[in-house]
């Protein structure tokens, strides 16, 4: 009847390997990302992201070959982001095969380079990655900002106005990670992302917390997400997409079978 | 071997789609091509294309593709997808109207920033699974359920009331024409290349399809 609400594995890649790799059991190698995409396409996972955490700027050949291999056997949409900072960074990756690419810190210091993007390469395939946490205190009126370096370094940027001013200059979709829940496993920071997503008009990507099948429905029902990100859920086999699927199902939300 | 054509004018990445083709169709040789020789010689031709439509009908007509689009379509089977859809259309509203190809009469409209459903907001774009209703009985349907969902990735569309050449209908705040088909065309909004089961089912039944 009506849009899906998509699900979304995310595997870490260093240096063309999955970081600290999957646990499938009928799986050939768990650190080869183009193995593990396959395995979740199969699964029936609505998008893949792949975020390059590869510190170094000489492994990016790497990172371009993998997302070949991957494109050329998952036929399902896929997101790659991390270190993209440049037009030819995007270039490069979208002619790999990646469908959408995702601007992150980039963005942070340099926000037209999101306008720039989205008038090269169309609002369509610009993903702003937003790392959020809260910084109000308990019983005041809750605010989030933007952190950079993997949450460490605040910017004083207010995590719903750069939203929007993100979305302004072009962003497609969002993709929303709340620092204070990353790698917690107690959930997704639920009133950060409906915040996020009343106030914008583009698709958020809910992301950060994830640990039970409740989280992924709550993202949805509660924050307003259009979409959930989880990671060590699926990739340490507690659970496979279709179980995230059928729970998502029966608690009413509309998802692709 | 058969021979099909992925006509290269420029607008955005075309390995999807030609890995897609190839993956299910290895006895196809597989170009992707400018070159309006190789685009005639080819036994069926793909109309791809992304982002902005002012762009792409600009490298469309610079190249010559809109009179190729018009002669290889006479006689054998052409797929257009996303804007390649659009472009075959009249004209889009997006970019202040920009006149498109004309291979069929619809216009391409904004789904507009306040798009809603029963006081629900809709986010634009239109970007995901969403379902397909099939409209008419034609052999790139085949083997594909009615309403089984197909990858969306858009912020226009061709219009479904009042559109004839309707193959296919999806509803997103209004309904759309998620695809459209007519003699040798048959043009889809969504992405097959990217739509798992389904989409790779549609592009084998376009392989094999000898058109009309």
């Amino acid at each position: 009847m009506a849009l899906a609400k998509r699900i979304i594995p995310c595997l870490d890649v260093d240096k063309g390997r999955v970081v600290k790799g999957v646990n499938f059991v009928d799986i050939r190698d768990a650190g080869d990302p183009v193995e593990v995409a396959r395995k979740y396409n199969e699964q029936g996972a609505d998008e893949i992201t792949f975020l390059d955490i590869t510190a170094s700027h000489e492994s990016r050949d790497t990172t371009y070959e993998t997302v070949e291999r991957m494109a050329s056997e998952v036929f399902i949409p896929l997101t790659v982001g991390g270190g993209v900072r440049t037009v030819e960074d995007i270039r490069k990756l979208l002619n790999a095969g990646a469908d959408k690419v995702s601007i992150n810190t980039a963005a942070v210091f340099d926000p037209d380079f999101v306008r720039k993007a989205a008038e090269r390469f169309g609002s369509q395939c610009i993903v702003v990655a937003i790392d959020a946490k809260r910084v109000s205190k308990a019983g005041e009126v809750p605010r989030w900002e933007i952190f950079t370096h993997g949450g460490r370094k605040p910017t004083g940027l207010d995590a719903v106005e750069w939203a929007k001013k993100m979305t302004a200059l072009g962003a497609g979709e969002l993709l929303l990670t709340s620092m204070d829940r990353d790698g917690t496993k107690v959930g997704f920071d639920l009133g950060l992302t409906r915040a996020i997503s009343d106030a914008v008009s583009v698709p958020v990507i809910a992301s950060g917390g994830v640990g039970e099948l409740q989280h992924l429905a709550d993202g949805v029902t509660e924050g307003g997400a259009d979409a959930v990100l989880a990671a060590s859920i699926f990739h340490f086999g507690q659970h496979t997409i279709p179980e995230a699927k059928a729970f998502m199902k029966a608690q009413g939300i509309e998802i692709r079978d | 071997m058969k021979t099909l054509a992925i006509i290269d004018y420029g607008m955005g990445n075309l390995h999807s789609v030609s890995k897609a083709v190839e993956h299910v169709a290895p006895d196809t040789r597989v170009l992707v091509t400018a070159d309006p020789a190789q685009i005639r010689s080819a036994d069926r031709v793909i109309l791809p294309g992304v982002g902005a439509i002012r762009d792409c009908m600009a490298e469309i007509r610079r190249l010559g593709v809109d009179d190729l689009v018009r002669e290889v379509s006479s006689d054998r089977p052409l797929l257009g997808i996303c804007v390649g859809m659009q472009a075959l259309m009249s004209r889009s509203e997006e970019n202040g109207w920009v006149d498109c190809i004309n291979l069929f009469p619809a216009e391409v409209r904004f789904f507009g920033q306040n798009l809603e459903e029963e006081g629900v907001r809709l986010k634009v774009p239109h970007m995901g699974w969403n379902e397909v209703h099939q409209t008419v009985d034609h052999p790139v349907w085949h083997g594909i359920p009615d309403g089984d969902r197909f990858y969306f990735v858009h912020s226009y569309y061709a219009e479904a009331e009042h559109n004839a050449d309707i193959a296919g209908r999806t509803h997103y705040g209004v309904d759309l024409a998620a695809a459209v088909a007519r003699d040798n065309i048959f043009a889809v909004q969504f992405h097959p290349e990217k739509s798992h089961r389904a989409g790779l089912q549609l592009l084998k039944n376009f392989v094999q399809w000898s058109g009309t």
